[in-house]
C-alpha cells in the first residue's frame, strides 16, 4: 500500500537528535488530526506520545541480592515477610506485586484491607528504604550456606528490574454489579443494582487505542516505564491478536497485552505504587508511556482516535464475570464513561473512574519533554507483535 | 430563599444520656427553620447520642441553633478535621468516589482531579479503607467511634 507520507525511524530520531522533532502528546494529536486531517497531521507531527497510570496486577520484580559468603542457593525468600518466587539461580528471585504479607487477615473479615504486599515493598525499595531480606535453603558441597537474614536497599542490590508479564490493557471491561449485595473486587466496590458502573484506562492517551494493531510496538520499542526508559519485550500474557473491533480498528473487549521491563534502580515512586485494593488484594499502579512514530498517515488516523471513537463492554462482576460468563451487557463509550453518568440496562449509573487522567496525562507529557530535549531517541520493533 | 437554602454544614453531635431522648434536633427545625439531613446516628448502651448531621439554612439561624443546642448540653462538634486527605499521596484516580455517600469526593469532570470538600464529608471513614494508596486520614481525636 502506497502512502503520502513516508518517514523511517531513523529519520524522525535525526529530527529529534537536531532538536527539529514535532513531538505532541496523544490528547493533543487528536485535535491535530481532527482539525487538519491525517495526511497534514501526518506531515507535521514526528511522535505522539501517550501515557497511562493504572494498577496493573501483572507487575513485580526480578532481583539478584549478591552473595555473603559462605554462599547460598536459596529456596524461599521473603522482602519484609513477603514471599517471593525462588525457583531460579542461587541469589535470583521474583517478588510480584500482588503477592501480601505472610500475616495478612486477607478476607478473613471482610472485605480485607490488604495493606502491604509485594507492590509495597517495590515501591518501598524505590522510596530509599531499608527492607528486610529473609531466605532459608538445603545446603549443598558447592552452596553451603543455609540461612540469611539482613537489611537490603535498592542501591545495594546487584539487580532489580521492573519486570511485568501484562501490562497496559487495550480496552478493558467496565464493572458493574447486578445482585443485591455490594461486591468488593479488582475493580473497586460496586454497589448492587448497578449503581455504579467502574472503569479503567486513560482512553485515548492509552498506548494501545493509538496503535491498534501494532503497527510501530512490538519487541524492542522503548518505552517510558515508572519514570525510567524500558523496553517492550513483546506480547503479554493473555494477549489477544484477534479481537472484534469498530470500523477504525479499535478492539471492542480488552484484547492486547504488553509485557515489559525496565531497570528499577533509576524509576521514580511517583510513577510505581504500592495499592491495596479493598477486598480483593494488593497489587501496583505503573505508569507507562509509549511514543508513537508517525511514519504515515495511516499512524496519524491511528493516534488521532478520541475518547468518543472508545466502546467498552460493560460486565456483570456480580455473577456473570466470577462465574466465567462471557455475557456483555452493552458497550459505552469513555467519553460517556468521563461524563460520570451512563446507562446500563436501561437506566442511569454513577461512572467511576480508576485509572487516573490526570497522573496519564503526565507520563505522556515527561515523555514528550524527554524526546523534545534530545534524551530520549525512538527504537525499531525486532519482532512484531501479532494484532489483526 | 435560593441563596439561604445554599448555606450547609455538617456537624458532629454528641447528646448526654438524659438529653438523648428529647427532641432537641426536631426543634432545629420548629425554632429555626432549618432543614436536616441526619447521615448517621447511634445510642451508645450508656445512652449517650452520637449524631452526625447535616444542616440547611440560614446562616444566623445555623448559629443559634447551635447556641441553643450548646444550652441543652448537646456538644457540637465541627466535621472538619475528623477526615484529611494527604495531597501528596492522592493520585486521583477516582476510586473513592464509588462509595462516598456525601459527594465530599467527586471527579472535576474538567480537571479530571478529584476534588475533596471537607465540608460536605460526614466523616463516615469509608474512603480511608477504599483509597487504594491510603491518601484519606481520619483522626480520631473527636470521638464518633
Ligand atoms: S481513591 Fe485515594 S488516591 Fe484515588 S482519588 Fe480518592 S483519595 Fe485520591
Ligand atoms: S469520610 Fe470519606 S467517604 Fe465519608 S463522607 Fe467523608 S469523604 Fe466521603
Amino acid at each position: 500500500m502506497s502512502h503520502e507520507v513516508t518517514k523511517t525511524i531513523s529519520e524522525i530520531n535525526a529530527r529529534i537528535k537536531s532538536g527539529q522533532a514535532v513531538v505532541v502528546t496523544a490528547r493533543e494529536m487528536t485535535d491535530i488530526v481532527r482539525a487538519k486531517g491525517k495526511v497534514k497531521a501526518a506531515r507535521e507531527v514526528d511522535v505522539v506520545t501517550t501515557g497511562t497510570f493504572s494498577p496493573m496486577c501483572s507487575s513485580g520484580m526480578l532481583f539478584n541480592f549478591g552473595q555473603e559468603p559462605p554462599v547460598m542457593r536459596a529456596s524461599k525468600v521473603r522482602l519484609n515477610n513477603v514471599q517471593c518466587h525462588a525457583g531460579l539461580a542461587a541469589v535470583d528471585a521474583y517478588l510480584g506485586c500482588t503477592e501480601p504479607r505472610r500475616d495478612d487477615p486477607l478476607n478473613k473479615v471482610h472485605p480485607g484491607t490488604f495493606k502491604y504486599g509485594g507492590g509495597h515493598v517495590i515501591e518501598d525499595l524505590l522510596r530509599g528504604k531499608a527492607v528486610r531480606l529473609w531466605c532459608e535453603s538445603y545446603v549443598t558441597d558447592c552452596y553451603p550456606r543455609a540461612a540469611l537474614e539482613k537489611d537490603i536497599t535498592l542501591a545495594g542490590l546487584k539487580t532489580a528490574m521492573l519486570l511485568n508479564p501484562r501490562n497496559c490493557y487495550q480496552n478493558y471491561n467496565v464493572a458493574v454489579n447486578l445482585t443485591s449485595r455490594i461486591i468488593y473486587t479488582y475493580m473497586g466496590p460496586l454497589k448492587p443494582g448497578a449503581k455504579n458502573a467502574n472503569f479503567a484506562t486513560a482512553g485515548a492517551l492509552s498506548p494501545l487505542f493509538n496503535d491498534p494493531y501494532f503497527r510501530t510496538i512490538g519487541l524492542g520499542t522503548k518505552i517510558f516505564l515508572g519514570g525510567a526508559v524500558g523496553y517492550v519485550l513483546g506480547a503479554g500474557t493473555q494477549h489477544d491478536p484477534k479481537p472484534k473491533r469498530t470500523e477504525r480498528g479499535l478492539p471492542l473487549s480488552a484484547a492486547g497485552t504488553l509485557m515489559v521491563r525496565g531497570d528499577l534502580k533509576g524509576m521514580n515512586p511517583r510513577y510505581v505504587r504500592g495499592v491495596s485494593i479493598l477486598g480483593y488484594g494488593c497489587s501496583l499502579a505503573v505508569g507507562v508511556g509509549i511514543p508513537i512514530p508517525i511514519l504515515n498517515e495511516d499512524m496519524a488516523f491511528f493516534t488521532g482516535v478520541s475518547d468518543a471513537d472508545i466502546l467498552m463492554p460493560v460486565k456483570d462482576y456480580g455473577h456473570d464475570y466470577p462465574q466465567g460468563i462471557p455475557r456483555v451487557l452493552g458497550h459505552v463509550t469513555y467519553e460517556e464513561l468521563l461524563s460520570g453518568r451512563v446507562v446500563v440496562n436501561g437506566s442511569e449509573t454513577a461512572a467511576v473512574p480508576l485509572t487516573s487522567l490526570s497522573m496519564s496525562l503526565e507520563v505522556a507529557q515527561k515523555l514528550k519533554e524527554w524526546i523534545e530535549k534530545g534524551e530520549f531517541t525512538l527504537t525499531e520493533a525486532q519482532e512484531r507483535i501479532v494484532s489483526e | 430563599m435560593e441563596s439561604e437554602s445554599k448555606y450547609k454544614k455538617i456537624v458532629y453531635l454528641t447528646f448526654p444520656p438524659d438529653v438523648s431522648n428529647k427532641p432537641v434536633v426536631c426543634n432545629l427545625t420548629r425554632l429555626y427553620d432549618l432543614c436536616f439531613n441526619i447521615l448517621k446516628a447511634q445510642i451508645t448502651p450508656r445512652q449517650d447520642g452520637h449524631m452526625t448531621i447535616e444542616i440547611f439554612g440560614d446562616p444566623q439561624a445555623f448559629e443559634d441553633a447551635m447556641s441553643y443546642l450548646k444550652e441543652h448540653r448537646v456538644k457540637v462538634h465541627p466535621i472538619t478535621q475528623k477526615i484529611s486527605r494527604d495531597e501528596q499521596t492522592c493520585v486521583h484516580c477516582g476510586m473513592c468516589t464509588a462509595l462516598c455517600p456525601t459527594r465530599a469526593l467527586a471527579v472535576d469532570t474538567v480537571t479530571r482531579l478529584v476534588v475533596f470538600d471537607p465540608d460536605k464529608c460526614s466523616a463516615c471513614g469509608i474512603c480511608t479503607n477504599v483509597c487504594p494508596v491510603k491518601a484519606m486520614e481520619v483522626f480520631p481525636e473527636n470521638g464518633n467511634h
